[in-house]
């Protein structure tokens, strides 16, 4: 499908990662390539959201180097970030703004073209049919949380990092997500994401690595 | 698959969201442009009935209130977008930070600083101001409110993530607001005494002019810090 066309890899090369004065994780290695789906685990405070940034380039190495392509993520910069779709903690969602404006403002920042029935079609997909024009500010956890997962329907980056992507979804959205990282890997795409929930992923290459062992 | 976004398209469309968020919260945009009218009008009131004394001291107290209406707005610059994580999206985006963080500032000074601009002539007839001092007086907020929103800036992404901010912006912009305020006053004062505002005008034009090319520079690296 649309990845398998480009060869991409991300090289995590003895990533050391420190918050405040803690030491979290030394020495980290790794390597992902197309159709990798990478499962961080490790208990609350082992430094899966500090890991998960640093790769997406939010914060720096303490030591170490990352690499997309043989080339480090930090002096890439805007060229690295295109590549990324980050969707963490925190769902970037404005509580004033219907889920459509949302998603066409979060998809214009990473240089997709926003259509509205293709967005239309997705959010109800998701079931927000009913909510397409509230406020977000009027949608329940769950549902804020889809809006913002709608982007991995609409926009088409080749490494996603998805920090706790299940939180707050029902057996029903959990399943659609599953499916849609699936599919994802399946076609050659790289996906990053930590989660609690017991999912096992029918991927070309699903790595589980422990932050805390 | 799809064509990219040019950079005007993008851009664009953070300024039209910023302003629609506004638009939403109208007593945001609102409480600033009705404590500068109440504050500068509330002047007149207090002083007595003399115009003499009202024309001297029209310039400096209509600045000084449009100085701090413009202050009561900047901790809420880039606060909301830290707490709801769009702030990362747009570390993250594929179009330089400093270009959206410019138009960040673009939208709230027109926003908080362009209604003053507008209105301030208004309130000058208040203070028997002359039509060449109320001309000068809109020419020299508009290049001045402008350099106070960028320099603003710099202080509303410094203070991001801490506690209590508004004191703290406060002490951190009000040594670079100084310049502002005084050539900006000392604009309109320059045609109350009947000699020309241009040099006063030019300064005010180059802080606007620096402000505009090192206040960006100076926010993104900032909130990129804050971030981390």
């Amino acid at each position: 499908m649309v990845f398998l066309a480009n060869q991409y890899a991300l090289t995590a090369e003895h990533v050391v990662g420190v918050r405040g004065e803690r030491l979290l994780f030394e020495k980290l290695n790794f390597k992902c390539s197309n159709g990798t789906v990478l499962y961080l685990q490790g208990a609350n405070g082992t430094g899966k959201t500090t890991l998960l940034r640093t790769l997406c380039g939010l914060s720096k190495p303490y030591a170490g180097s990352i690499s997309w392509c043989g080339e480090n993520i930090n002096s890439l910069a805007e060229e690295y970030y295109k590549h990324v779709l980050y969707i963490g903690h925190l769902p970037g969602i404005k509580e004033d703004l219907t889920a459509l404006e949302n998603l066409q403002f979060s998809m214009a920042l990473s240089g997709t073209p926003f259509h509205l029935l293709q967005a239309t079609e997705v959010l109800k997909m998701l079931g927000l049919a009913r909510g397409l024009n509230l406020p977000t500010r009027m949608l329940s956890q769950g549902q804020k949380r889809r809006v913002a997962l709608a982007r991995l329907w609409l926009q088409d980056s080749p490494l996603w990092v998805l920090d706790e992507p299940f939180t707050a979804l029902d057996v029903a959205a959990t399943e659609l997500l599953k499916k849609k990282i699936e599919t994802f890997a399946n076609a050659g795409g790289m996906v990053i994401m930590t989660t609690h929930q017991e999912v096992i992923i029918d991927a070309p290459n699903f790595i589980q690595l422990r932050l805390d062992s | 698959m799809y064509k990219e976004l040019g950079t005007f398209s993008v851009l664009y469309c953070v300024l039209a969201r910023d302003i629609r968020v506004a638009l939403r919260r109208q007593s945001d945009v609102a409480a600033v442009f009705f404590f500068f009218i109440i504050a500068a009008s509330l002047f007149p009131l207090g002083s007595g009935a003399d115009p003499k004394l009202l024309k001297a001291m029209a310039p400096s107290v209509l600045w000084v209130t449009a100085l701090l209406s413009c202050m009561l707005s900047l901790s809420r610059m880039y606060a909301s977008d830290h707490a709801d994580g769009t702030l990362e999206q747009i570390m993250l985006s594929n179009q330089p930070t400093v270009l959206i963080v410019l138009m960040k500032i673009l939208a709230h000074w027109l926003l908080s600083g362009l209604p003053l601009v507008l209105v301030a002539p208004l309130i000058g007839v208040q203070f028997n101001l002359s039509g060449a001092e109320l001309q000068t007086l809109a020419l020299s907020l508009l290049m001045g409110t402008l350099a106070l929103s960028l320099i603003g800036s710099i202080g509303a992404a410094l203070t991001l993530g801490i506690r209590g901010t508004g004191v703290l912006i406060a002490i951190l912009v009000l040594p670079l607001y100084i310049p502002v305020l005084v050539f900006g006053a000392g604009a309109v004062n320059a045609v109350s005494i009947g000699m020309s505002a241009n040099g006063a005008l030019s300064l005010l034009g180059a802080v606007l002019a620096m402000a505009l090319v090192f206040s960006p520079l100076a926010s993104a690296a900032a909130l990129r810090i804050a971030l981390e």
